[in-house]
């Protein structure tokens, strides 16, 4: 499936301008832009009771978004698969998507990148690009679904979360499994999607190593989840009970957000 | 039979279960229409802003996913009482074809009567099990883009991820033409306000 042309205003996403909104603005006015997430614009229905107590409203559905994580959690089977497709079918090319323009994409060099370790781990020895391509590998062709509704069928190889987490020792009983990025991107996953078979610390796209628009050296792919829940860039992996939040996650978006 | 004494209000169930899906459904309408902005897979058509809910994306999708359990629970609400209180056969049955061509040809004739607003004619009762079951294709197609890996039947049903989401785009349409024929009928049949309010009808 092609990606469809997104809404553009003078020639910026909805997305695009979020993240401008979001990176420009200091933290006093974002809280007024999630305001508008209560205005009702043109339907009529209950907009004064609605727009008089913005910050009620949002605080319930942020409650109920957290709520929908819990329900997600429960929902989800760490046996079901996602649809793997012939290579023939994969997007190509691939939509390039992230908080910033393709423009920005950061360099990072392969050979002084290591990959730390933090949390509940016993092993926090960090983890250099050749050891990582050591590992026994696996490769995928699934499909990546967006938050703003389009997807896109690609390849992916490297080496399961769940072997990784078991070879460095991480407390798998933990809640939490969170990722650091070059590019200051961060997010977080729960265990039992970290540990479900197709999710991989993914080295290569199309049978290549990661190009530095796919995330090089090293991203989570994990098909079980939306896109946003795919960090690209890894520079940390850690396991906690704290809830960790992320880039997006913080924002608004849904934590859990399975597919 | 004449026209006053037989106004009465539906069951309150019914009255519960419509109300709340008609908050649902305004909801998941403006909050869908802009998630759907985010990525129009119609080059030919997105949502003017002025009438989407949320403000960005995040808020869209909060209010989406808040007002789903509210239309789920009324749905179950209206379903399970209308099939446990045996309705669903006094409303809806008989259905055929004869009474709609008749109820056809009334309307073109201009002579469709409302006498008794607590039965429905043929175009009524197919107008709202067709509301119905676009409420359940939306529901189901809406499952398969909220977590085309949870159902893989429904998702092969649909036609994969993208084909969800277009089946969802379709049932949100035919809601959207049943809400307009509903209202003006409404407007012109203005007691059929009170058998769903319970307002000025006999007790």
């Amino acid at each position: 499936m092609k990606k469809p042309p997104p809404l553009k205003i003078d020639g910026a996403s909805e997305r695009e301008i979020a993240r401008e909104v979001v990176t420009v603005l200091p933290e006093l006015t974002r809280r007024d832009f999630l305001k508008g997430l209560v205005t009702l614009g043109g339907l009529s229905l209950a907009t004064g009771v609605v727009l008089s107590n913005g910050a009620a409203v949002e605080k319930m559905l942020r409650a109920i978004s957290r709520w929908n994580d819990g329900a997600q959690g429960a929902l989800f089977d760490p046996k079901k698969l996602a649809q793997t497709y012939p290579e023939s079918m994969m997007t190509r090319p691939f939509p390039f998507n992230a908080f910033y323009g393709i423009e920005d994409v950061p360099v990072v060099d392969g050979k002084d990148w290591k990959l730390e370790l933090g949390g509940l781990v016993k092993d926090r020895k960090a983890w250099d690009l050749p050891s990582l391509r050591a590992l026994p590998q696996e490769e995928q062709v699934t499909r990546l679904v967006c938050v703003e509704g389009w997807s896109a069928i690609g390849k992916w190889g490297g080496i399961p979360l769940g072997d990784f987490l078991r070879r460095i020792g991480a407390d798998t009983t933990a809640k939490y499994v969170g990722f650091g990025c070059f590019d200051g991107y961060r997010s977080s996953i729960d265990m039992a999607s970290a540990l479900h078979p197709q999710t991989i610390l993914a080295l290569t796209y199309d049978g290549k190593p990661l190009p530095p628009r796919e995330g090089f050296p090293l991203r989570l792919r994990i098909p079980t989840k939306l896109g946003f829940k795919n960090p690209k860039h890894i520079a940390s992996l850690y396991v906690t009970n704290s809830y960790p939040g992320g880039y997006w996650e913080d924002q608004g978006y849904n934590w859990f957000s399975g597919l | 039979m004449a026209r006053r004494e037989i106004l009465r209000a539906h069951p309150w169930p019914v009255r519960l279960a419509h109300w709340a899906t008609v908050l649902a459904v305004g909801i998941m309408l403006a909050s869908g229409w802009r998630i759907y902005d985010a990525a129009p897979f119609y080059a030919w058509w997105h949502f003017p802003p002025q009438f989407t809910l949320g403000g960005w994306l995040a808020g869209a999708l909060m209010w989406h996913f808040a007002a789903m359990w509210l239309l789920v629970g009324s749905g179950l609400v209206y379903v399970g009482y209308n099939i446990l209180s045996g309705r669903f056969v006094r409303q809806f049955w008989p259905l055929s074809v004869g009474g709609l061509l008749r109820d056809v040809g009334d309307v073109l004739r201009l002579r469709l009567g409302h006498a008794d607003l607590n039965r429905y004619n043929t175009i009524q009762k197919l107008m709202y099990l067709g509301v119905v079951a676009a409420l359940v294709v939306i529901v189901a197609s809406g499952l398969v883009v909220w977590k085309p890996v949870q159902f893989p039947f429904l998702r092969m049903v649909m036609g994969d991820y993208g084909g969800a989401r277009q089946v969802h785009f379709w049932a949100m349409a035919a809601i959207v033409a049943f809400v307009l024929v509903h209202v003006v009928m409404v407007v012109l049949v203005p007691n059929s306000l009170r058998t769903m309010t319970n307002v000025g009808v006999k007790k």
